[in-house]
This record gives structure tokens, sequence and C-alpha cells, in this order.
């Protein structure tokens, strides 16, 4: 018996013990939405709670401009599509390249995809495969913009599950990478982004 | 009579180490209990609620574990089984080789832990590196994760200092972020190189056959984006039947584990990388881990088999705050794991773990902050009687010889002379007291006066002036 068929086999003798094996309960989704948390689940909720989990939320062209200019960025990941919405808002001098290269990682300041939506509740971005046509692009440089759609806001966690996209990879990123794996002490940019920002597309 | 291994683990523990777990696990408490009730006022509920869905999905695993297999399949994941610890580390080696991987990045798993993946594939010679900063420090260290979420809890930034000064990364520094900043610029390098690399699973839902990731490193999704092949390890028990009942399962998890809304990533895979798309894997393996899962199902403490690893139990645990992770002498610590790992142990291992059940007080705590309501202090006393049933020597060490008492209770006459008579001992001081365990007992606390037979004469004179 191979190990597949020696598992379904146990389970099924396991299973068959219990004599009133429990029902699956109906769900009441609309209690499963932190009501404090969500508010209208407009935009201004998503902002609270994007900047709560410390997200840096660009209101415009000029935030983008000025937190490129803080943080001296140079060089940045941006696909195609995205280069003349983003173009007109960067610093002098910034470069933009539309591949992300592996050999020089440590290059990019900073790398700008799309997001496919955000949720209003717990300010995250939804970022998916097809969406982000390199995934380290969003993830390695120290500054991840996400550029989302005004119209792709999802008020809700639990509408955000039932609206997954098909995608092989979809991901929810909520505010910077993190640990407090030292003492209990929070350290942003761990492995990803120390600053991720939303840029806001009307 | 020997003492409790427990107790004496907690004795001997370092001072600074029993300081760090005492205010990390407390922290986690307190933090749970903030957002998590400010969130949802009726976070009990969804407990309970979460509970049930867990439970059914066990009573029905066979169905929903194939459910689970179709739609990986249909998704474009490879499906294996591993029966046992040993099939699950050749399992993984199996495929490692098919796709001449040699170099590794693996985030965060307590069950390749269970079944001792790293070590095994150090002696086969693979390259592997634990991406989590906390597991990378335990990796260094030859140390093993003494929570299911805070793995060095046990450990201060001095040692860890001197552990990156060891390993050659960097001079002494014990700044977190200095810490936090080697170990980013490090391990991209290793995710880069990585042919394959190997997570955990959260979740599996059985309706989409989508996996569900959580860290807030960011560790396994760079994992994801560096290699060419994803190996999955994922215990059986992690299936929910439906897509929904994640949101259900999340909104518990990162409010129970670390007080958050969400975990910082939440990954939901359900295949090898889009078409088109330039980083992610190829392969996409998930391999079904039993390891005496199907035992645990079978026993009459299934219940366990519910939990999500969010650690609240032993953060609340007042043994493990006193003990430390490392006390449980197993892979799984604190409430969680003094049901689950004899159990794990299997019945030749369990005689050596059957003290674990007694490291509780039963106080319940444990019970009311598990986001899956598994009934902690139940499952610890159907084990303690397990223990005793088949006679397991730790099961009874610390246990005061009951046959005298037995003997007294079941006279009448007797049990009344004994509350009398035993009124004497109020004369004596504590050290004096003619019974070991006892002065074990007041060692640490105050014995109340007796008062034997003042019940009995209460409860008569009251019958009399009712009359």
């Amino acid at each position: 018996m191979n190990d597949r068929d020696k598992i379904f086999t146990a389970l099924r003798a396991a299973v068959a013990k219990k004599e009133k094996p429990a029902d699956l309960p109906e769900l009441p989704l609309d209690d499963f939405i932190s009501r404090p948390r969500r508010g209208a689940g407009d935009w201004a909720d998503f902002r609270r709670n994007f900047e709560a989990a410390n997200g840096d939320f660009l209101a415009g062209g000029p935030d983008l401009r000025s937190l490129l200019e803080r943080e001296g960025a140079k060089l940045g990941y941006c696909p195609e599509d995205l280069r003349d919405i983003i173009s007109p808002h960067l610093p002098e001098g910034v470069e933009l390249r539309s591949e992300f290269n592996r050999d020089e990682i440590d290059e990019f300041a900073f790398g700008i995809t799309r997001a496919s939506h955000a949720i209003a509740e717990t300010g995250t971005l939804v970022l998916t495969d097809q969406e982000t046509p390199d995934r380290l692009g969003a993830l390695a440089p120290w500054i991840h913009v996400a550029v989302v759609g005004e119209g792709n806001l999802i008020p809700s966690v639990v509408q955000a599950i039932q609206m997954l996209p098909a995608d092989p990879n979809v991901i929810w990123a909520t505010g910077p990478s993190k640990t407090a794996d030292v003492e209990g002490i929070l350290i942003e940019g761990v492995h990803g982004p120390g600053i991720e920002a939303c840029f806001v597309l009307s | 009579m020997a003492s409790q291994i427990i107790d004496n683990y907690a004795a001997e523990l370092l001072e600074d180490v029993q300081q760090s777990v005492r205010s990390g696990s407390a922290a986690g408490t307190e933090k749970r209990f903030k957002v998590l009730f400010e969130d949802f006022p009726e976070a009990d509920r969804m407990r309970k609620l979460a509970g049930e869905v867990k439970q059914h999905t066990l009573d029905h695993l066979d169905e929903y574990l194939a459910q689970a297999e179709s739609a990986l399949e249909a998704n474009g994941a490879k499906v294996h089984y591993a029966w046992d610890d040993k099939a699950a580390c050749g399992k993984v080696e199996e495929i490692l080789q098919q796709s001449s991987a040699k170099t590794v990045t693996k985030s965060k798993s307590m069950v390749s832990e269970e079944v001792e993946l790293n070590d095994f594939l150090a002696q086969k010679g693979y390259d592997l590196v634990e991406t989590d900063l906390g597991e990378f420090i335990l990796q260094l260290d030859g140390d093993h994760p003494s929570h299911v979420v805070k793995p060095i809890i046990h450990k201060n930034r001095a040692e860890i200092a001197r552990t990156f000064e060891k390993h050659g990364l960097g001079e002494y520094n014990d700044e977190p972020e200095v810490i936090t900043r080697r170990a980013r610029s490090f391990m991209r390098k290793k995710y880069l190189a990585a042919e394959a690399t190997i997570t955990g699973a959260n979740f599996v839902s059985a309706e989409s056959g989508r996996i569900c990731i959580v860290t807030n490193e960011g560790n396994s999704r760079f994992g994801l984006a560096g290699s060419r092949v994803h190996i999955a390890l994922v215990g059986i028990e992690k299936i929910v039947p439906r897509d929904i009942d994640l949101s259900l399962m999340l909104n518990l998890l990162g409010r129970s584990a670390t007080g958050q809304a969400l975990t910082v990533y939440t990954e939901f895979i359900s295949g090898p990388k889009a078409a088109g798309a330039v980083s992610g894997p190829e392969e996409f393996h998930v391999v079904f881990v039993n390891n005496r899962r199907t035992e645990v199902l079978e026993s009459d403490c299934r219940e366990i088999l519910r939990c999500i690893r969010c650690g609240a139990c032993m953060n609340v645990c007042p043994i493990y705050r006193q003990a430390s992770g490392h006390a449980y002498r197993s892979v799984y610590p604190g409430p969680l794991g003094a049901v689950l790992s004899p159990l794990l142990a299997g019945a030749e291992g369990f005689p050596e773990l059957a003290d674990l059940p007694k490291a509780s007080s039963l106080c319940g705590a444990c019970n009311e902050v598990c986001p899956v309501d598994i009934p902690i202090p139940d499952l610890l006393l159907r084990l303690r009687d397990r223990g005793k049933k088949e006679h397991a020597a730790k099961a009874s060490a610390n246990t005061p010889p009951m046959g005298a008492w037995a003997w007294v209770a079941q006279s009448p006459a007797l049990w009344r002379t004994s509350l009398k008579s035993a009124n004497m001992l109020n004369l004596l001081p504590y050290e004096k007291i003619p019974f070991g365990p006892l002065g074990r007992w007041t060692k640490d606390r105050t014995l109340p006066p007796w008062r034997g037979g003042k019940f009995r004469a209460w409860a008569k004179n009251r019958k009399k002036e009712a009359k």
C-alpha cells in the first residue's frame, strides 16, 4: 500500500469512529466584518487602517515626488504600462526600468506595481501575479508603491475573500514587512519593503 | 517520589530567559485581548463557529482531503503524501533531486520541525537556510523554537548579537535594527541563489485548492519569488472546506497570534506562476503529511487537531510563562504541546511525555483564548487518565499515593473521625506536617487552617433550627 492509500484507509477508519460527526455551520458572514475598522468602507477608512499599519498613503503626485526625494531614490522598477502615469511625478534625475535585473537587486530603490484591489477594513493592498509582472520588483526594493484604481476598493475582508481573483498567486500586503522576533521590538523592512506606499488612481 | 520534570526545568531556568518569556507572552495576551474585542465584541461566538468549522472538517477529513487533492491538481499542483516523518523527508528529497535543486530557502513550518527536515537535508548535503529571522537565528545556534509564533522568545539581543558575530555576520552589535538589516542583506543573496523553496501552509481550501500562508517578514513571498520550485509541507489537518471559511480563520488568526487584524503578508497560492510572469515557481508541490495525525483523530483527543498554531494558549498559560517552551521537551510547547506532543509521540513515545498533561493548573485560560475553541483542559484530563491507566511512571511523578485516602473515603465513620482528628494539624508548624507532598506544596504557599467537621456540624444544626 502506498502512503496515499495508507492515509486514506486510516482516515476512513478514524472518521467512522465518531458517532455524531459535527455539522458544517452556516457562516453569518456579516458578523465577521469589524464595524469599527471598516466604518463606511470608503477610501478614508482605507487610509486610516493603512496608516495604522504604517503604510504611506500618497494623496497625489506631489506626495510620490516628496517620498522619492526624501528617501533619495534614484532608480526604480516600473512596468511599461505604468510609466506614463508615474513619469510626470518623478523628481529630477530618477530613472525607471521596466525590467527588474536580479543581479542588481540592491540598485533598485523603489518598485512601482499595480494592485488589483485595496481592502478598506484592514488597509490591505491586493497584488496578483497577472498584474505584477515581476514579484521581485514589488518586494526587493526598500520602497514599494502600489498603484490602485479608485474604483477597486473592497470594503471588507469577507468580501475580499469572496472576490479572490482567479490568479495562481494572490498576496495581501498590509503595511511594510516587519518583525518583532528580537525582544518583541518592532522593526520594519525585514525582507520586503521598509516603506509600503499606496497611490490611488482616479 | 520525583518532582515533575517541568517544575525542575522552571526552577533551573535562567532568570533573564524567564523574564523574556514572561514579558513576551504577557504582551501577546494583552494585545490579543485588546484588538480582538475592540474589533469584534462578539469574538467568542466567532471562536465557537471556527471550532465547529474545523471539527466538521476533521470529522469528514477523508472527503475533504480527497477534494483538496483534486482541486490542487486541477490548479496544476503536484500532490504527494507522506505517512510519517521519514516519508516526509524522503519525499522532499525526491522532489529536490528531480528538479536538481541543491540550494533551498525555507520559511517557518512547524510540521518540518516535527519531521526534522532541516537535519535530514543538511546530512544529505543540501544548503538549506531558514529565512524567518527568528528561525534563522535558531538555525545558526543549532537551537529549536520555544514558541510556535515567536520562535526565539527565549533569547535576548545580546545572545543574538554574539551568534551573528560568531557566524561572520558583522561585529558585535545588539541593536535589533542592525541585526535585522544584516539578516536582510545576507538572505536576499540566498533567495536569488536558491533553486527551491520550502514552506508550510496555514490553511488549504478544499473548495478551490488555494493554500494560504501568512508571514510578517515577507520571507515566504521572497522565497517564492526567487526560486523555481515550491514545496509546501502540509499537515493533513490544515484543510478548511470552503474559501469563505478563510475569512473567519484569518480574522481570528492574526488577532490571536500577534494582535494584528491581518498578518502583513497573507498569500493565496493555487499553482505555479502565471503564464508570462517573470518570477515565481514553475513547479508547485504539496506534500500532505500524516505523521500520526490519523492516530490522534482516532483518539478521544481529536479536537486538538483543530489547532491553527496561533500560540495564544502558550502566551496566556501560567505554566508556560514560568517554564518556557523548551521545558515541554518536544516540538509543540504550552497547553497545545501538553496535549499534542504526547499524542504525536505514538504508543512507544507516550510514556516519555506522559507528565506533560500534568503541566497545567487546569485554569482553563487556554480554552478561553483558543480561536478554534479547543477544550484543552478536558483533553489534558483524558491524557492524565490514559497515563495512569497505562501505568506510565512519568504520569505519576509528584502525585501523592491516594490509597489511604480511598480507604478512608469509603467508610462514613472513618471519614468523620479523620476530619475531626486532622484538626490537630493546626497545632503543627508546616514543616512538621507528616505528609511529604504537602510540604512541597506549602513551600511556596500558605495553607488555610484546617476546619475538619465544621461544615457537617453547621448542616446538622441548620436542620435542627429549621424544625
